[in-house]
């Protein structure tokens, strides 16, 4: 017995793109991990391993760092690609500032814009104003002010920045620490005490006070930048992260499927030792590590942005 | 003539007069914490259900939003899949939103290859059929039987329409239903207009958007009924 309920009031014009559906998807997201890709046949590997989205770009961050030069959007033709190869969302990324990528990628109906560190800056002082778009965006942060100021900006989803194409999580580890301890911080602090707080954090007031009152940022946070194995996803769930970015460490270790769907379970049962040690045998190569100590400070992506 | 009693410490008791019921969120992916928060506020305990011993301790299960290809994966990958499917089959309650629609649907389109569901509802269900997330949206929603008394007693009758906001993320649509379906809600502006929303079957109900994202417990509120009345 199918009945057709009553209309009612409920004839208002649908709303495209407001902050609770650009929010609202990222929380969709959560337990998950997304995983950078570069040609469809990566994005079918992602999706069959349980991967929650794809972050399409045309260089992973570990080749970025090898190859030199300016790194840019990818070819809309690959995103086509990747697109139509797979059911899960698209991300893909554009130059901090650079809004006419995000233009483009929005014309092109990717699910999400990272306006991301990984790719070469296009503006040394402006991020883009993501309030005028549609589609959502996520952008890094290494600290609870930059994470606001981006939000501020219409971020509608934060992740650490870590310091991506190392295999390396060391950075990945400061910035979810430092991320969670200036929140906890924030937290017991008197409402007196805020105005200061917003003047030292170089964020507005108002999303200083809420996440004062909740403990929480206002969007979701994930976590990326560097991390390369099961252990390294589960280490940044209970370090607080509610999902994961996994950038060149899939694709350029030595078994990407079976890695894939090992991080995929260890950061579900991130809480499960016995889960990630049985998930962690077997994998192969990882990617080889770079130490951040030994990388020039221009080839530190996390500075990159403000 | 009898004196009532000095004001001793009377405590209301309505609220401990039924133990609450127990229901789970399926909690492998997706917006758990959400369907949690709205089950506590409806008078449910809530727990997260990663794993079958934490399955057999509920009464129903709240399947999230979230992506039904990866809680597909997941569920087999963690033995959950069979025995969450076997429950739903022997009369557990259930609720899915989103994701939670596709994975309670007997039938699914523009599904990866292989794709299996718990299934439990009679109907198809398409994937992602309002599009991408440049195409989700919000608005009101007209839904049937929201108010009802006891969502068990009032499960074949009309019930009372009662406005909602719904939240469509990259959503689902239900595209045909069987005839032990009843339809409770459909699109009534905009490009989706006519397309069905949310359903019921017995003690099994879906919906395309997320009610947990507003502060609106009231569909919470209707399957924590169900649940009870389920006992």
């Amino acid at each position: 017995m199918s009945t057709t309920p009553t209309p009612g009031q409920s004839d208002a014009a649908p709303q495209l793109g407001t902050a609770r559906v650009k929010r609202g998807m990222a929380e969709m997201l959560k337990g998950g991990v997304i995983m950078d890709v570069v040609t469809p046949e990566q994005a079918k590997i992602a999706e069959d391993a349980g991967a929650v989205a794809v972050m399409a770009l045309e260089r992973v961050p570990a080749d970025i760092r090898k190859d030199g030069g300016v790194a840019r959007m990818s070819d809309p033709d690959m995103i086509d690609g990747i697109i139509d190869a797979v059911s899960i969302p698209v991300m893909a990324k554009a130059r901090i500032g650079h809004f006419v990528e995000a233009q483009v990628l929005q014309a092109l109906g990717v699910d999400y814009v990272d306006e991301s560190e990984v790719l070469t800056p296009a503006d040394e002082t402006h991020h883009i104003d993501k309030w005028a778009f549609t589609v959502p965006f996520v952008c890094g942060a290494t600290n609870l002010g930059e994470a606001l100021r981006r939000i501020a900006e219409g971020a509608a989803m934060i992740r650490s920045k870590g310091e991506a194409g190392t295999g390396n999580v060391v950075e990945a580890t400061r910035h979810m620490r430092q991320i969670r301890a200036d929140i906890r911080r924030l937290a017991t602090l008197d409402e007196s005490e805020l105005f200061l707080a917003a003047k030292n954090l170089q964020a507005p007031y108002e999303i200083v006070k809420e996440v004062a009152a909740t403990g929480k940022l206002p969007v979701v946070l994930f976590t990326a930048g560097g991390l390369a194995t099961p252990a390294d996803a589960a280490m940044m769930m209970q370090l607080g992260a509610e999902g994961v970015f996994v950038g060149s460490g899939i694709f350029k270790s030595g078994d990407p499927a079976k890695r894939a769907a090992a991080i995929v379970k260890a950061t579900t049962f991130h809480d499960d030792p016995d889960v990630i040690a049985k998930v962690s045998r077997g994998l192969g190569e990882p990617m080889v590590g770079i130490n951040i100590d030994t990388l020039p400070e221009s080839e530190r992506y996390a500075g990159r942005g403000w | 003539m009898t004196v009532p009693e000095p004001a001793r410490a009377v405590v209301p008791e309505p609220a401990r007069a039924v133990s609450p019921v127990t229901v789970g969120v399926f909690a492998l992916q997706g917006d758990v914490r959400e369907h949690l928060a709205m089950l506590e506020a409806s008078g449910a305990r809530a727990v997260p259900v990663r794993r079958p011993a934490e399955l057999d301790a509920v009464e129903g299960l709240v399947i999230p939003g979230g992506e039904s290809t990866a809680m597909w994966k997941l569920a087999s990958a963690f033995d959950l899949f069979e025995p969450v499917r076997k429950r739903i089959a022997d009369g557990m309650p259930a609720y899915g939103s989103c994701a939670g629609m596709i994975m309670l649907a007997d039938r699914v389109l523009d599904a990866v290859p292989g794709q299996e569901t718990f299934g439990g509802i009679a109907m198809t269900v398409r994937r992602n059929a309002f599009g991408r997330q440049i195409d989700s949206f919000e608005g009101p929603i007209a839904f049937d039987g929201l108010d009802g008394e006891d969502g068990a007693e009032d499960a074949d009758s009309a019930g009372t329409a009662g406005t909602l906001h719904g939240v469509f993320i990259r959503a689902p649509w239900v595209e045909e239903v069987g005839p032990a379906v009843r339809v409770t809600a459909r699109v009534t502006a905009g490009p989706g207009t006519g397309r069905i929303v949310a359903v019921r079957q017995g003690a099994l109900m879906a919906t395309s958007f997320h009610p947990e994202l507003t502060r609106d417990p009231r569909v919470h509120g209707l399957f924590v009924r169900l649940v009870r009345a389920a006992r």
